[in-house]
């Protein structure tokens, strides 16, 4: 007889109706939001706030590379000594004191330039602040040599490589930024699936023993269909909750912004001025209408459906490790051990896929572990928007279909036995002696 | 065929502990059939192997003539020592779940649900859920949900406990009714006043080797001691022992009666008659009392477990 139909139904609608999933499910997104909104509010404040410096040149020649902008003010002291100014400045409520010495060298010079300050500036600042003195002083010493600016202006040359497939596709720098967002944002995804859908899973095999029914149900149902029942339920309500996440989550997004008028692209990233000054609105939409592009150039067929099938299965490897330990053990608190061993191949496989895959998509590390089971869903999915040969892909989705039907049945198996073995928490070697039985 | 369940030299492994040895029951249709033996003899294994929770290493079980298959699960209930809900789930929803798990279509289930709530009188439970009930009420819902799929075979392992009496006895009674109904029924317990009140057959497992087995009053006659417990009115109670002590043994014994009689244990010698003891004594005073020692199965329980 087949239940898995009637398993899944029950294990999805008491969870549905679970009164924390439906607490979680709700409150989560508006918490996010809450939290983003308070950060993005507060970094626009400090982004509203307006900073003096003050600046004593001595040496006369710098001055003029100082122009006040919306968020920084130059204060500039005329004919006064370093101690009457420090004085001074520290009464002020300006941010701090630029000294520059009067020296007969530039070396000298730049070599003597000095900061006062209350509190230690910020890096954005100071670098902000050498910048600005390098490119004088550089230019003042060029000039010193006898050398014209003009010409070292025109003689500068910009290199930008073009690159182009033996295909003729065309390929930007742009690409592969996009290829690489795609790839880190679906390991990411599938890493944080995995290990809260994981664990809910567990929960729920562990349920089954703690309430003692298991061997009521277990004398009508072969394990196997309990276990993918519980996996395939479990992992419906994951996507359930997901899905009202991204739509609840996004809906509020947006009222928020509307009505508070935050900027959420803004939230968290300090500016720097230097940024804004040099990228202009104009080659802002140039980046985007690239990125666009890119974002269309790349193989997206293969892409989705590479996505949804290595990302599927993949979760449902895991899940039912997952299931396993829940089988072996029949408290939460015994879990601990054998959960490390799990997380530590999907970490193995993140980092790999963001330092090696970046840097070689198609070396062997990145190749080797890309059909390596455990590790392919995350790396096979950062290979692929640089192009991956189609049996690649099935090879390595086979195999990991493969190994996700021996993890069940493994799971199944020890799912049998556990189930003998009440209030005893198991060793791995039991766990190997328990495949004989 | 007259055994609904045939166990044949079924034998279980647990790594290198031995759970079962070639152990063979047979449990004849109709009856009440009780598995005894003392804690971690290999009941609960034989139990689980034919509900195909775990699998003989060797033997083979027939359930009504077939080798066991999982088109069994439908024709056994099962009610296993260690038993337990879902306890978030509400009562009538998991008894649902349960039945359709047995195969019932949710209508049938629904419909046979109604008549045993309504029957235990629990109807008013449905909408509860499992943890804000007692453990007795709890244990009432796994029975109705064993029996629920009408099955020919039901395994109650240590069915009696968490009951209070009124409700242990509700629980008998029925259990009773069912095998009228021509269930039958394979009863595990460690009550010997239970298995002496339900049991039609015994079987008795000791360190995972079967010792003994068949109808209990064959094994009671097997076991009896042709010894009778007998009490007389008498004036002279020392001289009267005297002459009963030259013809049979004697030994003194406890039981109630009305007046202070002699009490007496008797037991006959070989070939002597019941009827020999009683016309003699009767020459020898008023005969107040005369009741044959049938052994308990307590009694045989524990001189079983001892000889072995």
């Amino acid at each position: 007889m087949n239940h898995l139909p009637l398993i899944i139904k029950r294990e999805y609608l008491t969870k549905v109706r679970n009164k924390s999933f439906i607490v979680m499910t709700i409150l989560s997104p508006i918490i996010m939001i809450v939290l983003i909104s308070v950060v993005a509010y507060l970094s626009e404040l400090n982004n509203d706030k307006v900073r003096t410096i003050t600046v004593l040149d001595a040496s006369g020649l710098v001055k003029d590379v100082f122009e006040n902008t919306n968020k920084t003010k130059y204060n500039f002291l005329e004919n006064m000594s370093l101690n009457d100014a420090k004085k001074l400045v520290k009464e002020t409520n300006s941010a701090g004191l630029l000294y520059v010495d009067k020296f007969e060298t530039i070396e000298d010079i730049s070599n003597h330039i000095k900061f006062y300050s209350e509190d230690s500036p910020s890096l954005t600042l100071i670098s902000d602040l050498e910048t600005k003195l390098e490119n004088k002083l550089t230019n003042l010493k060029l000039q010193k040599e006898g050398i014209d600016l003009e010409t070292i202006r025109a003689s500068n040359v910009l290199i930008n490589i073009a690159q182009e497939s033996f295909e003729g596709e065309e390929i930007s720098k742009i690409d592969n930024f996009a290829k690489l967002g795609f790839g880190i944002a679906a390991g990411y995804l599938l890493f944080m699936f995995i290990i809260i859908y994981g664990n809910m899973i567990m929960r729920s095999v562990i349920e089954e023993k703690t309430s003692r029914i298991i061997e009521i149900i277990i004398s009508s149902v072969k394990p196997v269909q309990l276990l993918l029942g519980k996996i395939i339920g479990t992992s419906l309500v994951g996507l359930t909750q997901f899905i009202i996440w991204l739509v609840f989550g996004g809906l509020l997004m947006t009222v928020v912004s509307l009505v508070l008028g935050v900027n959420f692209s803004n939230s968290g990233i300090p500016q720097q001025e230097i940024m804004q000054m040099s990228s202009g609105g104009s080659d802002f939409n140039f980046y985007f209408e690239s990125f666009r592009l890119a974002l269309v150039s790349l193989p997206l067929m293969n892409l989705i459906v590479a996505f949804i099938l290595f990302f599927i299965c993949g979760y449902l490897l895991y899940s039912s490790l997952y299931a396993a330990i829940g089988a072996a053990v029949d408290s939460e608190t015994d879990t601990q051990q054998f959960i490390l061993p799990i997380i530590m191949p999907l970490m193995l496989a993140v980092y790999i896929g963001i330092f090696t895959v970046i840097e070689d998509p198609h070396g062997t590390i990145s190749t080797v572990f890309s059909f390596i089971p455990f590790t392919s869903p995350v790396v096979m999915l950062m290979r692929i928007p640089f192009g991956v040969p189609l049996w690649q892909q099935l090879v390595s989705l086979f195999i990991l279909i493969a190994t996700f039907m021996f993890a069940v049945w493994f799971a199944a198996k020890i799912y049998r036995v556990g189930i003998l073995m009440y209030g005893k928490k198991p060793t791995y070697k039991e766990l190997i002696k328990w495949m004989k039985y | 065929m007259n055994n609904l369940l045939e166990v044949n030299q079924v034998s279980k492994n647990f790594g290198n502990f031995k759970a079962l040895n070639n152990a063979s029951i047979s449990v004849p249709k109709g009856s009440i059939f009780g598995l005894l033996g003392p804690n971690g003899a290999g009941k609960t294994t034989l139990i689980r192997i034919i509900n195909q929770i775990t699998m003989p290493d060797s033997g083979t079980v027939h359930l009504d003539g077939t080798l066991l298959n999982a088109s069994h699960i439908k024709d056994i209930g099962y009610l296993p020592e260690e038993r337990g809900l879902y306890k978030s789930m509400k009562v009538g929803e998991q008894a649902l779940y349960l039945a359709q798990l047995k195969g019932l279509s949710k209508a049938e289930a629904k419909e046979r649900l109604t008549y045993w709530f309504e029957r235990l009188e629990i109807g008013d439970w449905w909408n509860k859920k499992i943890q804000e009930l007692s453990k007795g009420m709890a244990q009432k819902i796994q029975f109705v949900v064993t029996v629920l799929h009408q099955p020919k075979l039901l395994i109650f392992d240590e069915p009696f406990s968490g009951f209070d009496p009124i409700n242990a006895n509700l629980i008998k009674d029925e259990i009773l009714r069912l095998r009228e109904d021509g269930a039958t029924v394979i009863f595990s317990t460690h009550r010997m006043e239970s298995v002496e009140e339900l049991c039609d057959d015994i079987a008795l497992i000791h360190k995972s080797n079967k010792i003994l087995e068949g109808k209990l009053v064959d094994i009671k006659r097997q076991y009896k001691i042709n010894t009778f417990e007998v009490g007389i009115h008498s004036n002279n109670k020392e001289a009267l022992k005297a002459d009963l002590s030259q013809k049979f043994d004697v030994s003194l014994a406890h039981f109630k009666t009305l007046e202070n009689d002699l009490k007496l244990s008797i037991k006959l010698k070989e070939g002597d008659k019941p009827n020999d003891l009683l016309s003699y004594l009767t020459t020898k005073g008023e005969v107040t009392h005369f009741v044959e020692l049938i052994p308990s199965v307590n009694d045989i329980f524990i001189q079983t477990i001892k000889n072995n």
